[in-house]
């Protein structure tokens, strides 16, 4: 009896199991970081997309490192990041094709409300930095080399310092996890503009320096080459990689978040060149 | 005519570097209950396990009903034996549950089952426990499941392992009885290994002697008790008084013998000067007040030792350089007075002297 | 402490005001670490009974390797048995990277040597002569093992419930081999991460409390067929 019971529920889970076998050109996978997922535009896009094409999906969020490794392996079919000096090694490399910019959001400079360090005073991210170590308050870095990590690093090189020492504190986690940290040590931090408003409720912080270039977070799109491994998808790559700067797809970016947070996360600028970004 | 029901042929178990068991040739025939008994180690268990088919001997051939086992037939004939082991070895269940297992096993449906155990149960006193769990048993109660177990399979072969070994005296006695009852009426062919020489004596209609793998002699009970082939066999037979001796003159069906402690006489006839070993078993010394001592085998001997029993004593006694082993009566002992220290007369029938050949 | 209450509230919310997606993660979760468990059964049972009944060269290092296994870090795991199922790795021609199927696969690499771990030991328990015993009564092989598991199932039952526990449970190998993709790969652990992430704590600990409910369920019931047998100790009188 028990044994009939046990055969019985075993065949019926084995049917219910989505197994592997779909046609796998159906299948378009998308490495992407955490923190692009994290901001919710993707659950808005790729349903979009997915309804458009008839592709199926399948979203990788990792670490900006390992989306670009695995696109560089070929276990993905397109790349969504924003790390553009990482990405033009890779384009350099030949690994991924037609780099295409999508959009942007910013980064700015955040901390306690007091602002020790008088960053306030500033509207130049370097100096601000300066005056942050100057004053040896405490800063929370992601640690993680994520694309906001790596900008974080080109920007002390910049102003000329070497982040070290007990203030300079390495979390080696995600953006909001970070920020929690910025928060209970009362420390200074860079974030992201639309992850910062997802946490703002929990936080004391306030942004205390923005709206300067270096701090513009651009995404880029990404195809894989069909080279670097058997059985990538490239059509589905390529549909995807055009329908995020396909005008339709750029004005659903533009009004995203406007709602929830009361302005916009991203500005759109497929089409636009690098140079041009920013005021 | 009884035929051979069991018969092994050059049955060598090796464990790694030693050699468990080695025997050239034995026959258990229909209608025979066999005794093993021998020390620790002597490979009695083993021989039993080959026997019943549970262990495939390194070499050899086992024949069971004429046809020889192998991989392919095991199963069918071991279906037609049943084991008992020391440890009842009982499941997790009820009484009736464990006793009907074999038959459970063998495919009999329920009514038949049930047909078949009840009479068992009944003839070993369990039925009353039918439907207790096992584990609420005492040790006498849960070899009798075990036993009914066996028996319910209405064997060819009942192979039981020192069964009664595990229990206190009184439970072994109830159970001893009850067996040799259940093998009378029934005449199943048993072969049961004991380390209890009397058990195997009162059980078995021929007794094995095994030591250090070997059967060394196998025969009826009382030609082996009071005719051990060797020392071995002596000493695990319980003919205590083992005497080295040079053999004398032989005349009219009786020899005497030369031993440290006087001159001996033994019926049958011995080339004269050859070494042996006087064996006498202990019930055979008389023992008498200090005084007779010209008639032929009444010596003077001096208590060396006395261990008490429940009804008799075993006395060592000094019999000039050698070492006599005797029991008493707790009446004669009384009679005599006996203590430790004390010069008495020992004496035995002429029959009653083995003789065995010394190597 | 509000976090916590604000987590009840909301897993109360979710699971009885029928949010589909939670109910279709928390039955995605069921079935991938249902099926992952049930096949650890099939391969770890059999494994264990081998190891603890026969003698071979070589077993002491196959039971320290069994051994070592239970406490096989699922992270690892899930590593390892992406590079098998990535497109660029030797199964990769199987599509199985960020399915379902690869989730049980690494369940069940993560659930097997617990299976076949502690069925060993359960198996040890028994009298070593309870099989020869059997066997002298009649038994064929199928039989004994059959009544040895019977007679052994208290300890067994155990390692069904230390094989599903350690399945339902984790987060590093369905992350890394199922990637999370919501719809198809997303399960209550990883949910539990992301949510963390995005700062939605209450979601997040909703879906922590959902899964310590879905795990006690089943070891409740688990446990009750496993107790039902036990003895009554007789009270001191």
């Amino acid at each position: 009896m028990d044994a009939a019971l046990f055969l019985a529920a075993l065949t019926l889970s084995l049917s219910t199991i989505a197994w592997g076998g779909e046609p796998a050109q159906r299948n378009v996978i998308l490495s992407t970081t955490t923190s692009t997922q994290d901001t919710g535009l993707l659950d808005i896009l790729v349903p979009l997309f997915e309804k458009q094409t008839g592709y199926s999906v399948k979203t990788v969020s990792v670490g900006t490192g390992q989306a670009l490794a695995l696109a560089a392996k070929g276990d993905a079919d397109v790349a969504l990041v924003h790390a553009p000096s990482l990405e033009k090694e890779y384009v350099a490399y030949g690994k991924l094709l037609n780099r295409r910019l999508v959009m942007y959001n910013d980064f700015v400079i955040v901390g306690p409300k007091e602002d020790p360090a008088r960053v306030k005073s500033t509207s130049k991210t370097i100096d601000a930095l300066k005056l942050i170590e100057k004053a040896n308050a405490r800063f929370v870095s992601r640690g993680d080399n994520s694309g906001t990590h790596i900008l974080e690093k080109t920007l002390w090189k910049q102003a000329g310092i070497e982040p070290k020492g007990v203030w300079y504190i390495e979390s080696g986690q995600g953006m909001g996890a970070t920020l929690g940290i910025a928060n209970e040590r009362n420390a200074y931090a860079l974030a992201d503009r639309a992850t910062y408003l997802a946490f703002s409720k929990r936080l004391a912080l306030a942004v205390l320096l923005e709206g300067d270039k270096p701090l513009l977070n651009i995404y880029s799109v990404m195809e894989v080459n069909p080279t670097n491994g058997p059985r990538i998808n490239a059509a589905g790559g390529k549909a995807f990689a055009d329908f995020m700067v396909a005008p339709a797809t750029q004005a659903v970016i533009k009004t995203f978040g406007l709602e929830k947070y009361g302005r916009s996360l991203f500005v759109p600028v497929a089409g636009m060149k690098e140079e041009e970004l920013g005021e | 005519m009884a035929e051979a029901l069991l018969s092994l042929s050059d049955i060598v178990v090796r464990h790694g570097d030693s050699t468990v068991l080695h025997l050239s040739r034995l026959e258990i025939r229909r209608g025979d209950i066999l005794a093993l008994i021998g020390p620790n180690g002597a490979g009695k268990s083993t021989l039993l396990r080959v026997m019943g088919l549970l262990q495939q001997p390194t070499e050899g051939k086992v024949f069971f009903q004429d046809e020889e086992a192998s991989r392919e037939n095991a199963l069918r004939m071991r279906r037609r034996m049943a084991s008992v082991f020391q440890e009842p070895l009982l499941l997790n269940a009820s009484v009736y549950e464990n006793a009907a297992l074999g038959l459970k096993l063998r495919g009999f449906n329920r009514a038949e089952i049930r047909r078949r155990i009840t009479p068992w149960l009944e003839r070993l006193s369990i039925a009353h426990l039918s439907t207790r769990r096992v584990r609420t048993l005492s040790g006498g109660e849960l070899q009798r499941t075990s036993l009914a177990r066996a028996l319910a399979l209405d064997p060819d072969l009942l192979l039981l392992d020192e069964p009664f070994s595990a229990l206190d005296p009184t439970t072994r006695e109830s159970l001893l009885g009850d067996l040799q009852d259940i093998l009378k009426q029934t005449g199943v062919t048993t072969v049961f290994v004991t380390h209890d020489r009397h058990e195997a004596f009162m059980l078995g209609s021929r007794v094995g002697v095994m030591r250090e793998g070997k059967l060394l002699q196998v025969g009826p009970g009382l030609e082996v008790f009071t005719r051990p082939a060797d020392e071995s066999v002596a000493e695990i037979v319980g003919a205590d008084t083992r005497i080295p001796a040079v053999t004398e003159i032989s005349n009219d069906g009786v020899t005497k013998f030369r031993f440290d402690g006087g001159v001996a006489e033994a019926t049958g006839a011995f080339p004269s000067g050859a070494r042996v070993i006087l064996c006498i078993r202990p019930e055979e010394i008389i023992l008498s007040p200090p005084r007779d001592r010209e008639r032929p085998n009444h010596f003077a001997a001096k208590v060396l030792k006395v261990i008490p029993s429940t009804l008799h004593y075993r006395l060592t006694l000094q019999c000039g350089g050698s070492r006599l082993s005797a029991l008493v009566t707790r009446s004669s002992f009384m009679d005599l007075g006996i203590k430790e220290g004390d010069e008495l007369t020992a004496s035995f029938e002429a029959a009653a002297v083995h003789v065995i050949g010394k190597e | 402490m509000a976090l916590i209450w604000d987590g009840i509230v909301t897993a109360f919310s979710l699971v009885f005001g029928g949010n589909a997606e939670v109910w279709s993660i928390t039955w995605l979760s069921l079935k991938v670490s249902g099926l992952a468990t049930m096949i650890s059964l099939v391969v770890g049972i059999p494994l264990g009974i081998l190891l603890a009944m026969t003698r071979f060269p070589g077993r002491p290092f196959a039971v320290a390797l069994v051994n070592t296994g239970m406490g096989l870090p699922p992270v690892v795991v899930g590593l390892f048995v992406s590079i098998f199922l990535w497109r660029s790795g030797p199964l990769g021609f199987l599509d199985l990277i960020y399915t379902q199927s690869a989730i049980v696969i690494a369940q069940v690499v993560i659930a097997f040597p617990i299976v076949a771990g502690l069925t060993l030991t359960s198996f040890q328990t028994l009298n070593p002569n309870l099989g020869l015993q059997l066997l002298g009564i009649g038994a064929s092989k199928p039989q004994l093992l059959w009544l040895l598991c019977k007679e052994a199932r208290l300890p067994l039952l155990a390692a069904v419930m230390a094989g599903f526990g350690g399945v339902i449970s984790e987060v590093g190998a369905s992350m890394m081999v199922g990637g999370n993709i919501r719809g198809q790969t997303r399960v209550l652990t990883t949910a539990t991460v992301l949510e963390a992430g995005k700062g939605n704590f209450d979601i997040a600990i909703a879906l922590g409390l959902i899964l310590l409910a879905l795990s006690f369920a089943v070891n409740f019931l688990l446990t009750h067929i496993q107790q039902r047998e036990q003895i009554r100790w007789p009270k001191p009188s």
